[in-house]
């Protein structure tokens, strides 16, 4: 029995390793083709981080880790939401302006913007879903079209909501008051910058991820739905409101996608806000199969080689931008990867069973070889 | 068309054929421009209908469309791309790169050739791998955008006038001009006559100084609704995204089609990425396709998976786009009395044919859309920006049941499914 776990975990592992390799190749061949160094590239990129770029590292994937749950609530549920990239830009906006307004003292107001975050990203989401379950509009549609809408809206309103500093054409929203930031801490000695707080807050956001999913009725109703719809519909389950519901929590996940950078370091939203983490995020929740610990291994990989890749320009004038075909390239042989170890899986498991079967009827009657 | 043989397009029972016949095609362009010289008239937004106003429409249109014809093709058999974008960046390098060190008209080839490569990516992926179409699309738009910032860095930077996000100039390709037709056509746009100005504006900006590109653009148009909706190829194209396991069953090589539409999607959204590097911008430059995958995406939703709907979403998109960057918030906040007037009316029409709810939603819009013309004089800047993705998404959610796209889109398909 212990060795039939052994394979399947074997075989669980195999996949992700296939899909590195496979990724890795590949982008060695575009160095190889546009003439850059091969290993003076993964030279850089797989040396051992220092103190400085361990933390960087961390830090990057917390962002990314959220954002990979956002897109896997809606993953288990067969919703591809696009859209975290909307979501999180709005959410980011509200938490900025609650946050910098200060309505509520220290902590209490740090409470109220995570929770205007959730919200309005919720909200954004659930146009999406909203639009599914009554018009019937695809989800990847709507929430494409949102993303843009967001960003228009989104500039629109810094403009409204924004202070200007004299001299300076920044423009961004009141800056937080110091009581209401999320102080960074130490994790790797002799590092001189700091781990954002918020890696807890994304720490618990995985174990509720994991709880839920996996211990309530709802999960059950979730995971159940997103295998079959009919199956569930025959169960009595109302897929609509499901439906509506999953949207509405994977868009109130990722609305804390931005808020860690806001709480930890930039501290006000402004025209410079970091885009495009909720293309990464569908990356990482595929890398890392829709699972919590998944996830996070996908999100510190990404991680790994955005910090990795930034001083390839100045050591080896090769543009860093070459980790993000590495991470694009992941994207494609990862699903392509799985599919191949599931089906060799499935074939050993008939040879198996194929073989248990005559090892059954050697011994038995010899009459079977004639009905055969 | 107008032969003695009764064209297919003239019968009203056939249903595969995309209904544009040249007077009903007449009669709307006709239409929108009576539209236009009303809403001049009314509100006094001079801008709406200047010939270059429609010029630059033109520009910013075909882009759009032609993304919109890559994204046609690939979906008529079956495949859903949203890596439009991406094939787009990747047209715009390889027109900046080939346009740069060879010519412009090696340019438009080198855009053909990034772009089918983008094509052939996601053919590969989705057809022989049967990946999930969108997360090939994702992973697609990821990969061009890396790849043609680290190519920029390599080919251009050093370059005399490149950089690393940018392409040196690269030559004009040759527009066309009637002058014989256009000069005196500028007189009569001139008297600022209702209607008469509009279609002397019109007439003249399609007969002067017009991009050798835009009219290939339009021939592109034709061609593929010939090829797609006239002939045995086209029939079969679709039938691969309509039920490929019938079109299978009948002896199509199904994968051979997927695969032939996809790579062209991907010639077509490179094009569309080229005319933006050649005819817009004069070079190649790092972000300058600017989400118009997407939008030519939302047009051919919005054109319900044909050619002429096609057309008519980029040539709206294309005119609020360049309502934007000309007059600003004063022409479009013109418009949004056309929409109020618009909802209202579906509202009226909803509420004899369907039912309450829908028309109650659409007067509610009217209504809003009134109060914001009414209220303000003029619309920011910023919210402009997001009239093709609200247009789509309304459309979307009012006409849902009236768009109809093909059965099989976006379903992985793999060989021998046909049982």
């Amino acid at each position: 029995m212990s060795d039939q776990r052994l394979k399947r975990i074997a075989l669980a592992a195999a996949a992700p390793v296939l899909a590195l390799v496979a990724a890795f190749l590949i982008t060695s061949l575009v160095l190889v083709l546009a003439g850059d160094s091969v290993g003076g590239v993964w030279g850089q990129i797989l040396s051992i981080p220092e103190a400085r770029g361990l933390t960087n590292i961390v830090n990057s994937a917390t962002v990314y880790y959220l954002s990979g749950v956002a897109v896997a609530i809606g993953f288990r549920m067969n919703l591809f939401n696009i859209g975290v990239d909307g979501q999180y830009r709005v959410a980011s906006f509200a938490a900025a302006v609650v946050a910098g307004e200060a309505w509520l003292p220290g902590w209490l107001n740090t409470a109220a913007a995570i929770l205007a975050a959730m919200l309005v990203g919720a909200a954004w989401a659930g146009i999406a879903g909203l639009l599914r379950v009554t018009r019937g509009v695809s989800e990847v549609i709507s929430t494409i079209m949102l993303n843009a809408i967001a960003t228009a809206l989104v500039a629109f309103l810094l403009r409204k909501a924004a202070v200007r500093d004299p001299g300076s054409n920044i423009v961004a929203t009141k800056e937080i008051p110091e009581g209401s930031r999320i102080p960074g801490f130490t994790l790797f000695p002799g590092a001189p910058n700091q781990v954002y707080g918020f890696v807890f807050i994304a720490i618990v956001v995985g174990v509720l991820y994991w709880l839920v999913i996996n211990r309530t009725r709802f999960g059950f109703d979730l995971r159940a739905t997103g295998l079959s719809e009919t199956a569930a519909v025959a169960s009595g389950i109302d897929v609509k409101r499901m439906i509506l519901i999953s949207m509405l929590l994977s868009g109130a996940a990722a609305g804390l996608v931005g808020l860690p950078i806001l709480f930890g370091e930039a501290f006000a939203y402004g025209s410079t806000f970091q885009s495009g983490l909720g293309f990464a995020g569908i990356a990482i929740a595929l890398l890392g199969r829709n699972h919590p610990i998944g996830i996070a291994l996908g999100a510190l990989l990404f991680a790994f080689l955005d910090e990795q890749s930034n001083p390839l320009q100045i050591l080896l004038d090769v543009s860093p931008d070459i980790v993000k075909i590495t991470q694009g390239t992941i994207v494609l042989t990862v699903v392509v990867a799985y599919e191949v170890v599931r089906r060799y899986g499935v074939r050993l498991e008939q040879r198996q069973v194929a073989a248990a079967l005559e090892a059954e009827r050697r011994p038995g009657t010899p009459n079977e070889e004639v009905t055969r | 068309m107008s032969t003695a043989t009764p064209s297919a397009a003239d019968t009203p029972t056939s249903t595969t054929g995309s209904r544009v016949s040249l007077p009903y095609v007449l009669l709307g362009i006709a239409g929108v421009l009576l539209v236009l010289s009303v809403l001049q008239l009314v509100t006094g937004a001079g801008d709406l209908g200047s010939s270059g106003t429609l010029r630059a429409t033109f520009v910013a249109a075909v882009p759009i469309g032609l993304a919109g014809l890559g994204g046609l093709w690939a979906e008529r058999a079956g495949v859903v791309n949203i890596g439009l974008e991406g094939m787009m960046i990747l047209g715009t390098f390889g027109a900046g790169y080939y346009g740069y060190f060879v010519g412009p008209w090696a340019g438009v080839l080198g855009a053909i050739a990034f772009g089918a490569l983008g094509g052939l990516l996601h053919a590969v992926a989705t057809v022989l791998f049967g990946v999930d179409h969108i997360v090939s699309g994702v992973a697609i738009n990821i990969i061009a955008a890396g790849a043609v910032q680290y190519l920029a860095v390599l080919a251009f930077t050093g370059v005399p006038g490149g950089g690393q996000t940018q392409s040196p100039r690269v030559d004009d390709l040759p527009a066309l001009t009637i002058s014989a037709v256009a000069d005196p056509l500028g007189d009569l746009e001139a008297k600022n006559w209702f209607f008469v100005s509009e279609v002397a504006a019109l007439l003249r900006a399609v007969t002067s100084n017009l991009n050798v590109l835009t009219v290939i653009a339009l021939l592109l148009f034709v061609l593929t609704w010939f090829l797609l909706w006239r002939t045995r190829f086209g029939l079969r194209l679709r039938s691969v995204g309509e039920s490929p396991a019938a079109a299978e069953s009948l002896g199509i090589d199904v994968i051979r089609y997927k695969f032939v539409a996809v790579v062209v999607s991907g010639a077509f959204a490179g094009l569309a990425g080229g005319f933006l590097a050649l005819v817009a911008a004069n070079g190649f430059r790092d972000g300058q396709t600017g989400g118009r995958g997407y939008i030519g995406l939302a047009a051919m939703i919005f054109g319900n998976w044909r050619p002429g709907g096609l057309l008519a979403g980029a040539g709206l998109f294309g005119y609020t786009d360049t309502l934007r960057l000309r007059g600003g918030g004063d022409t479009i906040h013109g418009l949004l009395l056309l929409v109020a007037v618009g909802l209202v009316a579906l509202a009226v029409w909803q509420w004899r044919r369907h039912g309450q709810r829908a028309a109650l939603v659409a007067a509610l819009l009217g209504v809003v859309v009134a109060l914001w013309y009414v209220l303000t004089s003029s619309v920011p800047e910023d919210l402009t920006g997001m009239t093709p993705y609200l247009t789509t998404l309304l459309v979307l959610a009012l006409f849902s049941q009236r768009l109809r796209m093909p059965a099989a889109d976006g379903k992985p398909y793999r060989k021998g499914s046909a049982g």
